[in-house]
């Protein structure tokens, strides 16, 4: 019991990572219809900017007081992977809308080959570390074998990503912006016509997207401390799963999907091995694209003739 | 004397909104410097993370930025508005190539053959195996690998995101039958290659009722699944460690070594490792046209057609009676059987093999040279192979930039930065890949070349 309990706690840290990442690739499959490869390498290069932002402010201010400088740390890393996802959309994908279905597809694999490569040839292929912090923790459960823990970093995540996820439902359903964006989903020709200006839609479409995947790049720099050019790619593919799970183009899809693969890997590696729970996670995506496609909240395709 | 010509006024050139341009472009650009190059991380001696400003790259970044774009809008205010054309070659050109086709196919094949023979003339017995061994069969796997994607992309229309996968099948299958039980090349080869095509169909079986970017993400899926099972299953594939010492394959029997029983001693010719990259280097050759040869005259067979149809309109095909389950199965395992050819070709080549080598970026590397030279076009899918491979390959023959950036510049450090560039920027320019143009195999009466935006993906 004490067991399952601390691993739950871990699944759902885990999770919100996750489910953080996919709602970017949610918003952007539901707004345009493609799968936004290169939203993994933003959220590694999120990580980055955050990194270097932490070091910034600790050789400026000192090390002093760890929460303010991690809600500075916030807010520079969702400006600035904001402004990355921004350009990218504009240069990589806005040419491309309206040419063949493959077009961005394959763009948007240049595109995250060329954001991990450019990392890397920018700040070196080692790992990155920074030095732990926000490491003391609560006892939930006091055992003599086993006492469930819940660390500061843990709270101060699930507790982050709770409180923007509000903000941004928020944002989705009561203001004209997120109007604008469930209108482009629904139909972006006749969204244009009742002038909904589409192309700025999108873009703030990337740009939240990218803001939420640098949470979540934060997040997982505060959690693990370490961070390497190649980290873009897992996470994205499993946060692409959640996405999937959760029904794609549903946005508490893509947070419940998020806890799910996170729970999913984290008892997975607790209970039977841990060399294969990559393997779980993209078993789970399989087995739920082929049995069920429109995951658990998403609409069914309906097959037009 | 005539008079002096004067220019229409919407040609003239508007210097500030060049500029208010230009200068947006480049503080975006240097936005985007801010974090993630003006400040280097590095680990000092003691471990510890330290930052090392680097303006100067910024610096040199917003400046490249700033005049790119500038000369980029007067370039377009000079063309007047829309879009503007970008052409390498004049118009035409690909229409007398694709008249010519047969013709050009011979002189292409002309050269393959000689190739070996080229490269000696021109850059001697020491000199030449770098340049068969590097550029020669490497293009050709990549050539290869392509025309088997381009079956299931191209011609069927399957994404596939998981090739390497079927590569990965074909290399291990070659790697463990041949250390273990001493078969072979020409017994394991065409045995690789039904391994393969079985998994493709294993693979492929579940994955019948998705469609375009879902089909993809689950093939990836399945790539990685299986390169993580290579990796974790050490008693069977050993690990992250790989095989090594794989035998290498043998003139019919006899083995290209120094041995007195080697085929340089069989032919009474002296040692150099020479002759195993040629022979290997038409081993490849014949694979890879067989591959086209087979993609060609399956084209006209009903099951070709049906492939093409099904990726034009998958209902039509079902109204008409196509079975379709069959015929995306026949194009799974067809396009995997090729892949796994080339595995096991792979493994001979290399005499080692580990997990390493089939990445998902392999895949992704394949899928973008059959995008990039057009689906369904074999032309383009070999000049986007020589063009993507060679032309990183050829990065590595630049030493000569060291000495204009200090010895420390690397440019094999670029290869992937630029490959995943120039993606981005060819389907900008031509987002139906570099060969545009199709030549339908079903006509009525006439043969014409079509654009490729008349038909959903390849060949049509």
């Amino acid at each position: 019991m004490e067991v399952f309990l601390q691993q739950l706690i871990n699944g759902l840290t885990l999770g919100s990572i996750y489910g953080l990442i996919a709602i970017g690739y949610t918003m952007v499959f539901g707004i345009i219809g493609m799968v936004n490869f290169a939203h993994g390498d933003v959220f590694m290069l999120s990580a980055f900017i955050a990194l270097i932002f932490f070091m910034l402010i600790a050789s400026w201010f000192g090390a002093g007081l760890i929460v303010v400088a991690l809600i500075f740390v916030l807010v520079l890393a969702m400006f600035f992977t904001s402004l990355w996802n921004w350009t990218i959309e504009r240069v990589a994908y806005r040419p491309l809308r309206g040419s063949f279905r493959l077009a961005p597809l394959i763009s948007a694999i240049g595109m995250s080959i060329f954001l991990t490569n450019f990392v890397q040839v920018v700040q070196g292929p080692r790992n990155k570390s920074i030095p732990p912090m926000l490491n003391k923790s609560i006892t939930l459960i006091e055992s003599t074998t086993y006492s469930v823990q819940i660390s500061y970093k843990q709270i101060v995540i699930i507790l982050t990503t709770a409180i923007l996820l509000a903000a941004f439902w928020f944002i989705v359903q009561k203001t004209s912006l997120g109007r604008a964006q469930r209108a482009c989903e629904q139909d972006r020709k006749m969204a244009g016509l009742l002038g909904i200006d589409v192309d700025r839609t999108i873009s703030i479409t990337f740009v939240m997207g990218a803001a939420l995947a640098a949470v979540a790049g934060v997040m997982y720099l505060v959690l693990y401390g370490v961070v390497n050019f190649a980290d873009g790619f897992t996470p994205g593919v499993k946060a692409f799963t959640a996405a999937v799970l959760g029904g794609i183009g549903s946005l508490p899809g893509a947070v419940i999907g998020g806890l799910l693969i996170g729970l999913i890997e984290v008892f997975w590696s607790a209970y039977f091995t841990i060399d294969y729970k990559d393997v779980a996670a993209f078993c789970i995506l399989a087995v739920v694209l082929v049995f069920m496609p429109s995951g658990i909240l998403g609409r069914p395709e309906v097959e037009k003739v | 004397m005539a008079p002096v010509k004067q220019l229409p006024a919407a040609r003239q050139v508007d210097m500030m909104t060049a500029l208010k341009e230009a200068a947006f472009a480049a503080l975006v650009t240097f936005g985007l410097c801010i974090p993630i190059i003006a400040w280097g991380t590095r680990q000092n001696l003691d471990n510890v993370l330290v930052l090392d400003p680097r303006w100067d790259a910024v610096a040199w970044a917003v400046a490249i930025i700033f005049v790119g774009r500038f000369l980029m809008a007067l370039r377009q205010q000079k063309r007047g508005e829309g879009k503007s054309m970008v052409r390498l070659l004049p118009h035409g050109t690909i229409g007398f190539f694709q008249r010519h086709s047969r013709l050009f196919s011979l002189a292409g094949l002309g050269f393959l053959v000689t190739f070996p023979i080229i490269a000696i003339t021109l850059a001697g017995w020491g000199g030449a195996l770098k340049w068969i061994d590097n550029f020669g069969v490497q293009i050709l796997i990549y050539v290869m690998l392509g025309w088997g994607l381009n079956i299931v992309v191209g011609l069927a229309g399957l994404l596939d995101l998981g090739y390497v996968a079927f590569y990965a099948v074909g290399a291990y299958s070659y790697a463990l039958l041949a250390k273990n039980f001493g078969l072979s090349f020409w017994i394991l080869l065409p045995m690789s290659g039904i391994l393969a095509a079985f998994w493709g169909m294993l693979l492929g079986f579940p994955v019948l009722r998705l469609r375009g970017d879902y089909l993809a993400i689950v093939t990836l899926a399945f790539g990685e699944i299986i390169r993580l099972i290579l990796i974790n299953w050490v008693d069977f594939s050993n690990g992250y460690a790989g095989i090594s010492g794989i035998p290498r394959p043998t003139f019919f029997g006899i083995p290209f070594t120094a041995a007195d029983n080697g085929f340089a001693a069989v032919f009474g010719l002296e040692f150099s490792p020479l002759y195993r990259t040629i022979f290997l280097y038409y081993v490849i050759l014949g694979l890879a046209l067989l591959t086209a040869f087979v993609t060609l005259r399956l084209r006209r067979l009903p099951v070709g057609r049906a492939w093409e149809a099904l990726r034009e309109d998958e209902i039509a095909c079902r109204s008409l009676g196509i079975n379709t389950t069959n015929t995306k199965l026949t194009a799974f395992s067809l396009g995997a059987m090729f892949g796994g050819f080339a595995g096991s070709f792979f493994a001979a080549r290399q005499g080692f093999i580990s997990p390493e080598s089939f990445v998902f970026m392999e895949s992704a590397i394949i899928l973008a040279i059959v995008v990039l030279g057009g689906m369904g076009s074999l032309w383009g899918v070999a000049i986007a192979a020589s063009a993507m491979i060679g032309g990183t390959e050829l990065l590595r023959e630049l030493e000569w930039l060291k000495q204009i950036f200090g010895p420390d510049f690397d440019p094999t450090k670029y290869r992937m930065l630029i490959f995943g560039f120039a993606m981005v920027v060819i389907m900008i320019w031509k987002p139906r890949g570099l060969i545009s143009t199709r030549e339908p195999t079903a006509f009525l009466k006439e043969k014409k070349a079509i654009s490729a935006d008349m038909v959903q993906e390849g060949h049509g």
